[in-house]
Formats: structure tokens, sequence, C-alpha cells
């Protein structure tokens, strides 16, 4: 018999040898009590959160809380259905409501998750014969969505637009084209010139998707993400997004001025056939989604923390993913696995929690220590996460 | 251009992403016997599409596994 398993003895052998050496295994921490968005108990320790993509600290809000413990007591604690038979509760309307208006756009579809949003609706629109033109450094949910349809799949070098440009004049004549970008990228944290890309694919023809997982809530005027940030949302065919990061619960949509959108209720699989969001989870995001329309001062609060967290650590000799800070993710550059897993440990001592990514879920094989700053992070929480950096680096040897 | 015009071409094209000077054949595997990793892969397909003004979509990427396999490949897409 072959054991379907041997596939993984690589990866088996990696970890394994990566905690041969006595590092805490960075993925398998537990928050054992959450005191607040910033602050939660993690193996055993007071840990300062800075590796969440809570960035709006919305998961602690008084009226995010109520609603959701009111539409448990009205409704229940799960809708046990697919949206188009007996998933779709008034709390699901409420958030496609909420999502138009924070938009300003006229459809608003909800998913269960983030991933299933892009799953659902790039392997949907892009069918047989058509193309799809995507960045290289694309999110697994974006390839996942490639490569459950049946489209051609045409990747170009990251925020390359040249090489977008030359991919799309390539397509075959009368061929459907859909460019997927995103508006940050989440593993660096830089952002896509947008203005500029998507101009180029509506000259050929092409329709937009854009994920802006990681930029609703936070960048551009009214928190919608880069593309209104840039002034190009109107270009923007399809938006993608997500409850899990910004509006601090769980739960993906896509949005959309397209006329015929509505249609995408019946053809979607993965709408269809999963079961809906519970109720309390659909309040809550409807009620965050309505406050994010006015959180100027949080978006203010968390640009400062992003620019004193990357200032702070550039000066003290780390590498980091970009040379200025371009969104609310800092990615901090490690030689290797082995020693960013050991930083990762030293900073976890320290009291301090980011993520540990690395190959292949990063850009050219990095090992990256990300931070994801939040708007309730205090100014002073921010100074000692760069203490915590310091004494961290020099104890491992990375500055 | 035909086969053996196209296959000199990539040979060309091949060049600065054969690091370790491995002798290629037809037979030769890329993820096998060249070992690369994907950004490699990309890098590569991207020079040959930029050269031969074509696309090598991800799903045709799928089916071409050995250096004789790429020759045919890019010789029909040319059309």
């Amino acid at each position: 018999m072959t054991d379907l398993f041997s596939k993984f003895d690589p990866l088996i052998e990696q970890r394994r040898a990566l905690l041969a050496g006595g590092v805490e295994d960075p993925f398998n921490l537990v928050m054992e009590r959450v005191i607040s968005p910033t602050v939660a108990v993690c193996n055993g320790r007071e840990t300062i959160l800075l590796g969440t993509y809570n960035y709006m600290g919305m998961t602690f809000d008084p009226d995010v809380i109520a609603s959701g413990k009111q539409a448990l007591d009205d409704y229940g604690s799960g809708t046990t259905g697919s949206r188009v038979l007996n998933g779709t509760y008034a709390g699901h309307k409420l958030c496609e409501e909420a999502l138009k208006e924070f938009y300003g756009m006229d459809h608003a579809m909800v998913f269960s998750t983030g991933y299933q949003a892009n799953l659902g609706i790039i392997s949907t629109i892009a069918g047989k014969g058509d193309y799809i033109i995507l960045d290289i450094d694309s999110h697994a949910s974006i390839w996942d969505g490639c490569k459950m349809g049946d489209a051609e799949v045409v990747p170009f070098k990251h925020n390359d637009i040249e090489a977008m440009e030359k991919r799309l004049k390539r397509v075959p004549e009368g061929a459907g084209k859909l460019v997927v970008l995103e508006g940050v990228y989440s593993m660096l944290g830089d952002i896509a010139p947008l203005k500029e890309m998507i101009r180029i694919a509506k000259e050929h023809g092409a329709m937009v998707l854009v994920d802006e997982a990681h930029s609703m809530g936070f960048i551009g005027p009214n928190g919608r993400g880069v593309a209104e940030d840039q002034g190009c949302l109107a270009d923007v065919d399809f938006v993608i997004g997500t409850f899990s990061k910004s509006v601090g619960t769980v739960g993906g949509f896509c949005v959309s001025n397209h006329p015929k959108f509505e249609i995408m209720r019946l053809v979607c699989r993965p709408y269809v056939f999963t079961a809906s969001l519970p109720p309390s989870v659909v309040h809550t995001a409807a009620t965050s989604i309505r406050k994010l329309m006015h959180a100027g001062n949080k978006r203010a609060h968390l640009w400062e923390n992003s620019k004193t967290l990357h200032k702070g650590l550039r000066d003290k000799g780390f590498q980091l993913g970009t040379s200025e800070p371009q969104s609310a993710i800092i990615a901090v550059i490690m030689p290797d696995l082995k020693r960013g897993a050991a930083m990762w440990e030293a900073l976890l001592h320290e009291g301090l929690y980011v993520n540990l990514a690395r190959p292949p879920a990063t850009p050219a094989g990095m090992t990256l220590l990300r931070c994801s700053l939040c708007a309730e992070h205090s100014a002073d929480q921010v100074e000692t996460i760069i203490g915590m950096f310091e004494r961290a680096g020099k104890a491992v040897g990375i500055i | 251009m035909d086969r053996a015009a196209t296959a000199e071409k990539i040979a060309e094209l091949i060049e600065p992403f054969n690091k370790k000077g491995i002798a290629i054949t037809e037979a030769t595997t890329f993820a096998g016997d060249l070992e690369w990793d994907s950004l490699t892969v990309m890098d590569f397909v991207a020079a040959i599409e930029d050269d031969f003004d074509i696309i090598i979509s991800m799903n045709q990427q799928a089916e071409i596994e050995t250096y004789g396999q790429l020759i045919d490949a890019v010789t029909k897409l040319q059309g």
C-alpha cells in the first residue's frame, strides 16, 4: 500500500527539526484568555497582540457585542441552512445593506468566510475560455478560486504594471478577461498601484476584481480601501472583503455595481452549498461596519501607530518589507526559518505575539515576522513593542 | 518558427536559469532534474512568453514536465 501521507514527509521532517531545537511551536499557540483587542493570555503569559489583523479593534466594541448578544436571544445560535434556502435571516440582509452603504455600491453578497468569497466569485465568473490575469503574490483563496474554475490562469510578476499589460495584450481576441488584484498584499504589507493597473486593465476590456481584505476600514478617506484612496474605486467591478479583520468577526463578501450581480446567488456554489453565518455574527458585523463608516479618528491613530513602529524598527536595524509604511502590516524580514523561529519565541517570552510567516505562504522563500497594528494599540504599547523587538533581536543575534 | 528554430531559441533563453550547469536533454524535467522553485519557473516562463510573444497559462504549464514538452508547446503556441 502506498501511504498517501508520504508526500508530507519533507514538511514533517522540517517541523521535527525545528521543534527538536526546543523552540515553542509557532503554529500551536493557544489564546487562553483575551483581555482586549490588543492583550491576551497565551501559553500562560500576558501578551501584547501584534499579529491579529484586528486593525480597527472592533472585537470588544460594546455596541458590537450588544448586537451579537441580542441576536443570539432573538434568532438562536445558528441558521442551519444555505442562504438560498432557510439560511437568510434579517441579519444577513442588514449586513448586506450596511455593506452597500459602506461602499456606495448597488449590490452586496455575504459569504461564510472571505476565503469562500474569493473562491466563489472567481471560479464562477471566469469560465472556460476566459482568462484570469493575476498577481503572482495573490492570496491562497484567489489561487484556489482560479484552480476551482475552468478559466486559463495567467500570473504576472508582483505589482509589475508592464508584465500585466504584456499578458493582457496576448489574450486571444474575443476572450473574456478578469484581472485580479489586491489592495494590500498581506505578506509584506505593500500596496498595489491600482490606479494605473486598473486603467490599463480597462483599456484592454478586462473586468477587475480587487481584494481589499487588509485595507477595509482603515485605508481611504471612508475606509473603503486602496482603490478609494487612489481614486479608482468606481472602475472596480468587484470588491472582495472579509469580516475577519477590521470588522472583527468572521465572514466574507463581494460588493459590485454590475447590473446582473444578483444572479451570483444562484450560480455561485461556495455561496449555495454551505450554511450561512450565524445570526450573532451577521448582527455584530452589521453594527461594526456601520461604526467603521465614522471611524476617521481611529484611522488616523492607526496610521500613527504604523509610522511609529516602522520607524522604530528600522532605526533599531531591522530589515523591513517596505521602505515606507504603506498599511497596518509591518513585515520584519528574518535571515532564515531557524533564526526567525528563535526570534518569534524570544518575542513571545518578552510578552509579544507576532505572526511567523514562512514559505510557501511568503514570496521569494522569505521568513517573516509579520506585525499587524491595531487602532487600539496605545502609543505607549507601540514604544513597549519596539523595546521588546530590540531586546529579542539582540538576544537572537539578528541586530 | 519551426521546432528546430524554436528549440535553438529556448536553449539560449534557458542558459541564465540553468545555474547548476546541468546538461539538458529533451527528457530533462524542470521540477526533478533542474530543481527549480516556483519563482524561477515564473521568471523563466515570463522570459519565454516575452520572447515568443505568447501566453503559457498555468493550465498549460501543468502539462509541461520535460524540456521536450516545452519545445513542443511553444512550437504549437506560435500557431
